[in-house]
């Protein structure tokens, strides 16, 4: 047919359209970091200098740390807490909704410069590790890790489902464990990996109170090595994306095992 | 563990004096509930009498702020839901998403500590009660929701409960699903003996699986009986309009009997002792004759199958209806001159 034809190629054309768009800066960012500075060739001396690079190197490593732990503390804060305002004070529901939402309203340089207060309260307390980090994180991915979990708590009914359990004799940690978590598996691994997606791309806090992680750092060395800085950011973009990918994945595994 | 041996015989159940308020609303009002070894008491009632808190609170899911329940002599007010020992259908649908039907049956089995060995044979025997051996290994969505409650039922009596407790298990059935499965229920629960405390608002479910039936009305046991005898006894006016009375005619009561449409009939207990009142009659009990003095006219006749409910307006201006066999009246129209009589052995008078 001449009408479905003509939108195939529309079809086509836009998505190539938005392959070129997409994928041509990266594209470039690859070119740019395998140039051979001032002279012709490739080089792999950008992409070698991430794990060559001290401080390259170092921030990477307080990145990761990072991004895990603040998926971790967040995972054992927000899980829990949801689950059991869902089973037993569903009245506090709202107030942990304002709660977890409130972040997103508010502009990250003014929580800097409010936390930064803290922050001399929490170098004094615990050091000046980057890793101290991870409080301001967990507060910066809570309204979206919150929403995650939040749909995922409201496709199953998690009264019923843990009246049942408790019915048939499962204690309260038997019930999240057994009976609720599985059931909302899909949430929690979204709401886990959009944090650790986010606090990988985390600039403005590192910078303003002057922790060196892998986003810094990048900034840092565009002013001096620009391939490094390139390839470093070419290669975190790559694994976010590898992320989301992978979380897609897991979302879809769980729908279909929910419908199969 | 000593629940795993204990037989199938039903215990005592006892609730004394529940109370139970939410904010300014009285959902149990002293509620005090004695069922039998093995019995099969239905609380039946409209939403918000209280009958749904009152199986919270013996499931341990809710608590009261005032009086007792004890199983089998004892007292197990304080006892958290999970150490009750209580089978429990709900009314929305409650099988675990994430297991197989197998695995739903044998959950409460894993959380005594059985062995797979012992699940899995309590669990197919549990399936083969309720018919369901084939479906063993499917989720709960690939199950109708007739299926899902008898899953649900299964899961129940796997554990070997000391009490089964089914809150409306049929409220989200269709109405041909509902009467096979409360057959079901009732055979099942004969089978293995357990004592069953069931709600419902449906009056024919009611009457039709119980050993007793309990009516309640704000938070309180207005009567409980058997069914036969709640149908022809019922001792409040709010009992003989939940079951089915729907006739009020007057009547002029004396000498312990009362005159309804000029037949002298006895007194229920609870009825006015003098003087006049209204009589409760349901429609079976209407007769409709054209033989004889007429004393009303048909309004309407409304063809329901096997039976026709016939509308009259009496000459004195009270509307009565009658429900008759279809055969009887298939010939009446609206304005046909009839004799209508009550054929009743005793009614319940209540006050003007």
């Amino acid at each position: 047919m001449r009408g479905g034809t003509a939108w195939r190629v529309t079809q086509a054309v836009a998505l190539l359209a938005f392959a070129v768009f997409f994928f041509f800066p990266l594209f470039a960012m690859l070119d740019f970091s395998t140039r051979v500075p001032n002279g012709t060739g490739r080089t792999g001396q950008a992409w070698a200098n991430l794990f060559q690079d001290d401080l390259l190197r170092s921030s990477i490593v307080t990145s990761l740390l990072l991004a895990l732990f603040t998926m971790l503390l967040m995972l054992v804060l927000l899980t829990p807490t949801m689950i059991w305002v869902r089973l037993r004070v569903p009245q506090a529901s709202r107030l942990i909704e304002f709660l977890c939402l409130l972040p997103l309203t508010i502009p990250p340089l003014v929580i800097v410069v409010g936390i930064s207060n803290v922050y001399a309260w929490v170098s004094y307390l615990l050091g000046d590790s980057p890793l101290t980090l991870t409080f301001a994180y967990v507060v910066l991915v809570l309204p979206y890790s919150y929403r995650s979990l939040d749909s995922a708590l409201a496709s199953i009914n998690v009264v019923t489902l843990a009246e049942a359990a408790r019915s048939l004799g499962a204690g309260w940690a038997t019930v999240i464990i057994r009976v609720v978590l599985p059931n909302i598996w899909g949430g929690v691994t979204s709401a886990a990996f959009v944090a650790v997606a986010l606090v990988l791309g985390e600039y403005t806090f590192a910078s303003l109170l002057n922790f060196e992680t892998m986003p810094y750092v990048i900034g840092l060395l565009g002013k001096s090595d620009a391939p490094t800085s390139v390839a470093a950011s070419l290669a975190s973009l790559i694994f976010a994306s590898a992320l989301l990918v992978a979380l897609s994945f897991v979302g879809r595994r769980n729908r279909s095992s929910k419908g199969a | 563990m000593a629940v795993l041996e204990r037989t199938t015989t039903g215990v005592a159940v006892s609730l004394v004096g529940l109370r139970r308020t939410y904010g300014k609303l009285n959902a149990l009002d002293g509620l005090s509930l004695d069922i039998q070894p093995g019995e099969m008491v239905v609380l039946l009632g409209p939403s918000g009498c209280g009958k749904t808190t009152a199986l919270r609170i013996l499931a341990g899911l809710d608590r009261a702020d005032e009086g007792e329940v004890r199983v089998g002599g004892e007292d197990i007010t304080s006892v958290p839901a999970n150490k009750r020992d209580m089978g429990m259908v709900f009314q929305a649908y409650s099988l675990f998403p994430h297991m197989t039907v197998r695995d739903n049956v044998a959950f409460g089995l894993r959380l005594r500590g059985q062995n797979r060995a012992r699940r899995l044979a309590r669990s197919r025997e549990m399936l083969d009660l309720v018919g369901l051996s084939a479906f063993e290994d499917r989720y709960a969505h690939q199950l109708s929701g007739g299926q899902q409650q008898r899953v649900a039922l299964a899961r129940a009596l796997a554990i070997e409960p000391a009490v089964l407790l089914l809150d409306e298990p049929l409220s989200a059935l269709d109405a041909k699903v509902r009467v096979q499965l409360r057959e079901e229920i009732r055979r099942v629960q004969l089978d293995v003996g357990t004592t069953t405390l069931f709600v419902t608002h449906d009056q024919e479910e009611a009457l039709a699986v119980a050993d007793r039936v309990g009516v309640m009305n704000a938070g309180r046991l207005d009567q409980i009986a058997p069914p036969t005898e709640l149908y022809a006894r019922p001792a409040t006016r709010f009992v003989a309009e939940f079951v089915g009375l729907s006739n009020r005619l007057r009547a002029d009561v004396s000498g312990n009997q009362a005159s309804v449409l000029g037949s002298r009939v006895g007194l229920l207990d609870g009825s006015v002792q003098q003087g006049p009142g209204h009589a409760l009659v349901r429609p079976e009990a209407v007769h409709i004759a054209e033989s004889g003095e007429p004393n009303a006219a048909v309004v309407s006749v409304a063809f329901l199958g096997p039976f026709s409910r016939v509308q009259c307006r009496l000459h004195d201006g009270q509307i009565v209806v009658a429900q008759v066999p279809s055969a009887t009246v298939a010939h009446l129209s609206a304005e046909d001159p009839v004799r209508v009589d009550v054929d009743v052995d005793a009614v319940l008078v209540v006050p003007d």
